[in-house]
């Protein structure tokens, strides 16, 4: 299993690598949303600040539907599915590689973004260690969740419409447990974290779980 | 279930629901604080637990479907027949609970746990149905939306904690803690609200009986057109094979 995902893992990454479709197409529009949120909330630094965190992850969520609509696309060349069913790669593994790829593709986005809403929201950093931990246990979650979805709506019409439907509904704790930690972490104590880290740590650990058992019937019902 | 037991327990469903109306509107006494908006009480919990039952039947059989031994259409019918209901009664529950909300919290909504789980919970469920209706064959149709309706399941506890922490306004559960008459519900009032559970659980189930029903019987007919066209064709074959 951890053979065949860190193979699926390096192919995706691979790809994206060479098609650059993420750095020039995703990274984008994951600034610009957070630009226009910027706009919709007017110029005051001290407004920006205070919705800094929230701003930042609803760009992160609307990113991923765009990072796993493109990890989908890379299944549905010719001939790509039954080449991997014909080479026996574990549905499991297939799951965890394509999860830790995108997972890699949002760290990156989020990073670029932490970049934004420090330079151009004036959000206060005090506890990076904070930040690390929760991007990352959310980061998880999300290309969990999203691999898992986006490979099940792969065959149906209008996917795209779909995915967005079936998955934000899911993906709430996700945001509000990691705008929570970035709140946190913009002050130098007082507010509690370990509700919220334990949201998104046992968020991740489910939805694993499940894209793990369940990856094998998503791909049959394809 | 058989035929004549799902009549029966629609017979029940519709008795009891009348009398909790008869004893909801005409027999019990309206509430110190909330007035007659307390009558509400006989029609917004017990919505909300079929919605959460609903959801929990949906999930079982879903397993029941995922689960090579025992994966049978029937539990697909189940699933999609309890969803139904269960958006049914979630949609009805976020419109009872407004109108009881605007004069007694002074709001049609607030941001609230329960509320806000609530509303999720329904959406997440609209996706279901949203799903079935895709395209697809009808097994892939009814493996998508029971691995869907088992995420979902799992996301409703994970939302309802999220949401919790986040903010909570809702007032302390009515019926599911010791002692009913300790908060506030007594008397009449206690039995009519137990009574109103009765009679939407059967309501619940005699609609889940019919759906099955239905969705059973427009299988059927699928399958009857599938065949008559499949029996079409091959005597189209013969006929240009005797012509040839």
């Amino acid at each position: 299993m951890l053979r065949d995902a860190w193979a699926i893992f390096m192919k995706d990454l691979r790809i994206e690598l060479r098609t650059r479709v993420g750095l020039w197409q995703v990274l984008p529009f994951a600034a610009i949303s957070l630009i226009l949120f910027s706009f919709a909330l007017g110029p005051k630094a001290q407004i920006l600040a205070k919705g800094a965190a929230g701003m930042t992850w609803v760009g992160v969520l609307f990113a991923t539907f765009l990072v796993v609509g493109r990890s989908q696309a890379l299944e549905r060349g010719t001939g790509v599915s039954e080449a991997q069913r014909l080479a026996g790669v574990d549905p499991a593994g297939m799951f965890l590689g394509k999860s830790a790829a995108v997972s890699v593709q949002l760290l990156a986005i989020e990073l670029l973004l932490g970049i934004g809403a420090k330079l151009l929201l004036h959000m206060p950093i005090e506890r990076i260690w904070l930040l690390v931990v929760s991007s990352v246990l959310a980061t998880v979650g999300l290309a969990a969740v999203g691999t898992l979805y986006g490979a099940l709506v792969a065959g149906a019409r209008a996917r795209e419409t779909l995915l967005p439907m079936l998955v934000l509904p899911v993906l709430v704790p996700v945001l509000i447990s990691a705008v929570r930690c970035w709140q946190a972490a913009s002050v130098v104590s007082g507010l509690a974290v370990g509700e919220w880290l334990s949201i998104l740590a046992t968020f991740a650990v489910v939805y694993l779980a499940a894209g793990i058992i369940l990856y094998g019937q998503v791909q049959e019902s394809q | 279930m058989k035929r004549h037991g799902l009549t029966i327990t629609g017979a029940v469903a519709a008795v009891t629901l009348v009398m909790t109306a008869i004893l909801g509107i005409a027999i019990t006494p309206p509430d110190v604080t909330q007035k007659e908006y307390a009558r509400f009480l006989y029609l917004h919990p017990p919505m909300a637990w079929v919605a959460y039952l609903a959801f929990g039947v949906a999930a079982l059989s879903s397993i029941l479907y995922l689960w090579p031994r025992t994966r049978r259409p029937y539990f697909d019918h189940l699933a999609l027949a309890a969803v139904e209901s269960g958006v049914l009664f979630t949609g009805l529950v976020l419109v009872t609970g407004s109108m009881w909300a605007e004069p007694v919290w002074g709001t049609y909504w607030v941001w609230d746990a329960r509320l806000t789980a609530t509303a999720l919970m329904f959406v997440m469920f609209l996706g279901y149905l949203a799903l079935r209706r895709m395209g697809g064959t009808t097994e892939q149709i009814a493996r998508r939306a029971a691995i869907v309706a088992l995420i979902s399941s799992i996301n409703v506890p994970l939302v309802h904690f999220s949401v919790l922490w986040w903010n909570t306004l809702h007032q302390g559960p009515s019926v599911l803690t010791p002692g009913l008459s300790s908060q506030g519900v007594h008397g009449a009032m206690a039995w009519t609200m137990l009574l109103s559970f009765v009679a939407f659980t059967c309501l619940f189930v005699w609609m889940v009986g019919r759906r099955i029903r239905l969705e059973q019987l427009r299988s059927g007919v699928g399958n009857t057109v599938l065949n008559d066209a499949i029996a079409a064709r091959l005597a189209e074959g013969d006929v240009v094979g005797v012509s040839a």
